[in-house]
């Protein structure tokens, strides 16, 4: 029985991917909550809007390396973060200048509002593929590791290696600071509060004076940042595929439902639950049975509950459960 | 005779393209004085005062604010010309702390709000003990103070409150109208529904009784309280 | 060159145009539509005249099919208002099922590992089945929650102790070729495929769909609009992933080939002497007749199968049921008020409209000849199909075939147009100019950003379809 070494096999491939991940989805969630609790409607055009953004990242680093500036051991994607946020912010509210804002000017119901958002899903989609083509990308550049297995065998002396990327790492400092930023945002300014009323209780909002117009405005950028960062942050710690990102709107929505529609802190837990538990159900365990057994009790298979296939199943099993004991989420969110 | 400070003159309309519910209905304050509109259910009182606020299609008379017509105005509009509506119900950021349901009351000020938050919190001391939880875990009555703290967080010129004592205890009702007094004493002018019709016409420089979306009785509340038919027909004898 | 034909389509449609104007302005409904139904079929004659009679035979089959799952969605959507996003994982059962009835049973396979699967999934049935009746039966507690614990653990490792193996088994017969339970095409011999069981697969295509909506539906339904458009969005991903991974089942991604089919083989008619004879009278040589032959075979079965389920739909629609659903839909909480159970009346009409996408998508799988579940993608099988009943007119049976029609038109001729466009622009710049290759290879997809145009237009300019619903 070797604990140590199963512990330091568990964070390699459970806790580590697992704390990344987690960190991806939460950014991405909080910005289908951001919209759910201030636009009121779930949009489907999150995982395209995650996509497009990246694209502007890639198309900008690109250019930053063809013209020779990096920057040094860190991704030079992340360089290229803050233009990108602003084109997909720019896009995002030329969006809601010619679409969304008709319907929202006419009060029409959500849900109508989600079939805009499923037309804006189809159009953004295709731009990216126009663009930047269906083709898996990477852009990843600087330093891989921070750890690599090896060194770590060497400095602890243990026969497992943990390994962590400098992607891992980048993921999880950026979506601390992005977090941070975020709710000092919601919770310290006079707009952030505003925001944060008017998705508490519109027509009061209104009766105060805010301006609905204005909040929606700082909605769509917000959702631009979040968007961004959650999408280069996933390109970078695996590919950049457009579909696959379209594919992700399910753990997103997963998450944003789990943690409770509407409220931030909820998606964040919600990101971080169904990437663990992804992670964990989908993980070979017999790496760490066969420290922690007894030779005997060795599993002869891979001791993988499910194939990572059906990672979908993981959230959408969570989602269900989740909301059949707790309808409005682990945090309670809010019902339109 | 010189218009009140606010009035809504012969109003009649409805909601929308809705059939008219208010018919030549007038109501009206003064600077300083507390109005209170009452009747039985159904007679239009929160329709009247959302007529005065612009939540109506007001399709005849007019609403007039210090002699100005604002009929027009829509109510947020309003809000900046220095009325304050509460209403019935939703009536705070339940998510949102008391201090910043104060402050989004404020939201419109540029100035330094925290003279008129340590006034509000004068006049509602609990809410200065509360102030850092969110306003949803408060009580009913302590709700009904946040509420009238966001409104008069704009520095209004009118207050008006619409049912501001529905499902409160009675001794929490007595306080609301206490402060509510206390509001009025600052040259605040009040407008207000009440179900309440006894309480409400005793605390009233004028009462309007309304039926059926028409003014039926008009006068002080203490003229009110002392005629017999308002007895008879609506505090019940 | 444009022939006169092609011009005449055109002229066709031109004319059409106006008809549904002037009969908008005038109220003659019948008309308008009628006039929108032409132009489907100018547009498609067309493409017979300008590119083939395959092309438009294509067309015309798969806009058969797209107006049948248009209708399912119809049916959900535009009656009972339920939004659902998990069309493609109904159509990809309609096309297991082509698989499970119309291929013949690998040998040896049911006896090497099949009925022992089935016994597994039994277990696991009966597991979750005693984990349900416990949670009822019990009172709530620790002693429920670990009774429940080690049937659900102690069950998920016995069933993967009995299906493993089995698997196993199975998948290791013959893998290059079948390596999966095969069907139940017990029919099929030497002298025949039996390719009629193909149509018998198609309603068990809609008895699966409806068996896994119906599941859905138990769990989902009765939840917010916006959670069960998440759930069908999982479950569709899910029964994809399924398909994928079971080799077992259906092979996964090594995809079932050659299943038969209800028509004849094009090299039977080929080497059918009284068959190429009457090619020859009328013109066509031998290879483009039988190809036609059978593609028009299969647009008459699709053709018989769609107007069932649109007479059905019809009168579904005028039926006291059908105004009750619309009724539901408009107003629930006064329905509710009236003693309507809506959660029981969503999962039925929720469980019809996924059976008709299940029929259809064993239609489209037998017309394939194959599964391949890899091509399953959510915006070719669910986003698409919606995009067709928001421009048809959600409500309006008629309108979700038009939807369909029209939709499926564009989803193909956008690409080629598209192309062509691509090159009339590019045509100034120098050959192998880098942006100009990358705008031609681009072109292909012009159709998705073609799709959002169309469905943003349309919410804005007609949000209630090209037909509304009366």
């Amino acid at each position: 029985m070797d604990y140590i070494n199963a512990l330091v096999a568990f964070t390699n491939f459970v806790l580590v991917p697992g704390t990344a991940y987690g960190a991806q989805l939460a950014l991405g969630a909080l910005g289908v909550t951001l919209i759910y609790g201030i636009l009121r409607f779930s949009n489907f055009a999150h995982g395209d809007t995650m996509a497009f953004g990246t694209m502007f990242v890639i198309l900008i680093t690109w250019a930053f390396q063809g013209a020779g500036i990096s920057a040094g051991p860190v991704p030079t994607a992340l360089l290229a973060l803050p233009f990108g946020i602003a084109l997909t912010g720019l896009f995002l509210i030329g969006t809601d200048r010619v679409v969304y804002r008709f319907y929202r000017k006419q009060r029409v119901k959500p849900v109508v509002m989600v079939m805009v958002s499923l037309g804006v899903m189809f159009i953004m989609n295709g731009l990216t593929r126009f663009i930047i083509g269906p083709d898996d990308q990477r852009f990843a550049d600087g330093e891989r590791f921070l750890i690599t297995a090896r060194n770590f065998r060497e400095m602890t002396g243990l026969r497992e290696g943990l390994a962590i990327k400098t992607t891992q790492g980048i993921t999880v400092i950026t979506a601390v600071i992005v977090v941070v930023l975020l709710f000092w945002f919601l919770n310290r300014t006079r707009t952030g509060k505003s925001m944060r009323a008017f998705s508490d209780n519109e027509d009061l909002a209104l009766l105060s004076g805010i301006n609905p117009e204005r909040v929606v405005l700082y909605t769509w950028l917000i959702v631009a940042a979040l968007a961004t960062v959650a999408g280069t942050l996933y390109g970078l710690d695996k590919s950049f595929k457009p579909f696959t990102y379209f594919q992700l709107l399910l753990p997103i929505f997963a998450a944003a439902i789990v943690g409770g529609l509407g409220n931030p802190v909820g998606a964040i837990a919600g990101g971080f639950v169904i990437a663990f538990s992804e992670v964990t159900i989908t993980y070979a365990f017999k790496k760490v049975a066969t420290y922690v057994l007894p030779e005997a009790l060795a599993p002869d298979g891979l001791a993988q509950l499910l194939s990572t296939d059906y990672k979908f199943a993981v959230s959408f099993a969570l989602l269900i459960v989740v909301l059949m004991f707790k309808p409005t989420g682990l945090f309670k969110g809010q019902s339109v | 005779m010189t218009d009140p400070f606010l009035i809504g003159d012969q109003m009649s309309g409805g909601y929308g393209s809705g059939p008219d519910i208010l018919h030549d209905c007038t109501i009206a304050v003064d600077e300083g004085e507390i109005a209170v509109i009452v009747g039985p259910n159904g007679a239009g009182k929160s329709t009247a005062m959302k007529a005065v606020f612009g939540m109506l299609n007001v399709r005849q008379g007019a609403v007039r604010l210090f002699g100005e017509d604002i009929t027009s105005l829509s109510p947020q509009d309003r809000v900046a010309k220095g009325m304050a509506f509460v209403p019935q119900t939703s009536n705070i950021f339940t998510s949102m702390t008391v201090e910043e349901n104060l402050e989004m009351g404020a939201f419109l000020r540029r100035d330094d709000i925290t003279g008129t938050m340590d006034q509000v919190y004068d006049l509602f001391p609990i809410l200065h003990d509360k102030r850092r939880q969110p306003a949803g875990e408060l009580s009913g009555g302590q709700r009904q103070q946040v509420a009238v703290g966001r409104a008069l967080m704009t520095q209004p010129k009118v207050l008006m409150l619409d049912e501001p004592t529905a499902g409160v205890s009675p001794i929490v009702m007595d306080e609301l109208f206490d402060r509510i007094i206390e509001v009025a004493r600052t040259g605040i002018s009040i407008l207000m529904v009440e179900q309440n019709a006894r309480q409400a016409l005793e605390i009233a420089d004028k009462g309007y009784v309304l039926v059926q979306g028409r003014n039926r009785y008009t006068d002080t509340g203490k003229a009110l309280l002392a005629d017999p038919d308002v007895r008879k027909s609506f505090l019940g004898g | 060159m444009m022939q006169l034909p092609v011009i005449l389509c055109g002229l066709g449609v031109l004319i059409c145009i106006a008809v549904v104007v002037l009969a908008e302005r005038r109220k003659q409904i019948v008309l308008r539509d009628s006039a929108m139904f032409v132009i489907v079929a100018c547009l498609i004659l067309g493409t017979g005249f300008q590119e083939s009679w395959n092309s438009a035979l294509f067309i015309l089959n798969f806009g058969l099919i797209s107006a049948i799952m248009a209708l399912g969605v119809n049916l959900q959507w535009g009656f009972a208002g339920l939004f659902n996003v998990g069309i493609m994982g109904f159509v990809a059962l309609g096309g297991l099922a082509a698989v499970l009835i119309s291929a013949e049973p690998t040998p040896g396979a049911w006896a090497a590992g099949g009925f022992q699967v089935l016994g597994a999934l039994a277990l696991g049935a009966a597991t979750t089945t005693l984990a349900v009746i416990l949670w009822k039966r019990m009172k709530p507690g620790r002693v429920r929650l670990g009774v429940l614990l080690t049937v659900l653990i102690g069950g998920f490792f016995l069933f993967r102790g009995i299906f493993d193996p089995a698997v196993s088994a199975i998948e290791a017969i013959n893998p290059a070729q079948t390596g999966y339970l095969g069907g139940l095409n017990v029919f099929a011999n030497e002298a025949t495929r039996a390719g009629w069981m193909t149509v018998v697969a198609w309603p068990v295509g809609g008895l699966l769909a409806a068996g896994a909506a119906w599941i859905v539906g138990k769990t989902a339904l009765g939840l917010r609009s916006d959670y069960l458009a998440i759930a069908t969005l999982g479950i569709a991903e899910i029964i994809i992933a399924v398909m994928k991974n079971e080799d077992w089942l259906a092979r996964g991604v090594k995809n079932v080939s050659g299943l038969p089919r209800p028509v004849p083989y094009e090299i039977d008619l080929q080497n059918n002497s009284d068959f190429v004879e009457r090619a020859a009278t009328i013109g066509l040589d031998p290879t483009t007749a039988s190809t036609l032959f059978v593609k028009v075979a299969y647009g008459l079965l699709f053709a018989v199968v769609l107007v069932i389920f649109l007479l059905l739909a019809q009168w579904a629609l005028k039926s006291p049921w059908g105004r009750m659903m619309r009724a539901i839909r408009d107003n629930e909480v006064a329905a509710e008020a009236m003693g309507k159970d809506v959660t029981a009346r969503h999962l039925q009409v929720f469980v019809l409209g996924s059976a008709i996408c299940g029929v259809a998508g064993a239609m489209m799988t037998t017309l394939d000849g194959q599964l391949t579940p890899g091509s399953y993608q959510p915006l070719r099988f669910t986003f698409l199909i919606w995009v067709m009943v928001i421009v048809g007119g959600s409500g309006n049976n008629l309108g979700a075939v038009l939807g369909g029609f029209i939709v499926w038109f564009l989803w193909v001729q956008v690409e080629p147009f598209g192309q062509f466009v691509m090159s009339v622009v590019t045509a100034g710049m120098a050959d192998g100019s880098p942006i100009r290759e990358h705008l031609l290879e681009s072109a292909a997809h012009m159709r998705l950003l073609t799709m959002g145009v169309l469905m943003l237009l349309v919410l804005r300019f007609r949000p209630r379809g090209l037909i509304p619903e009366r």
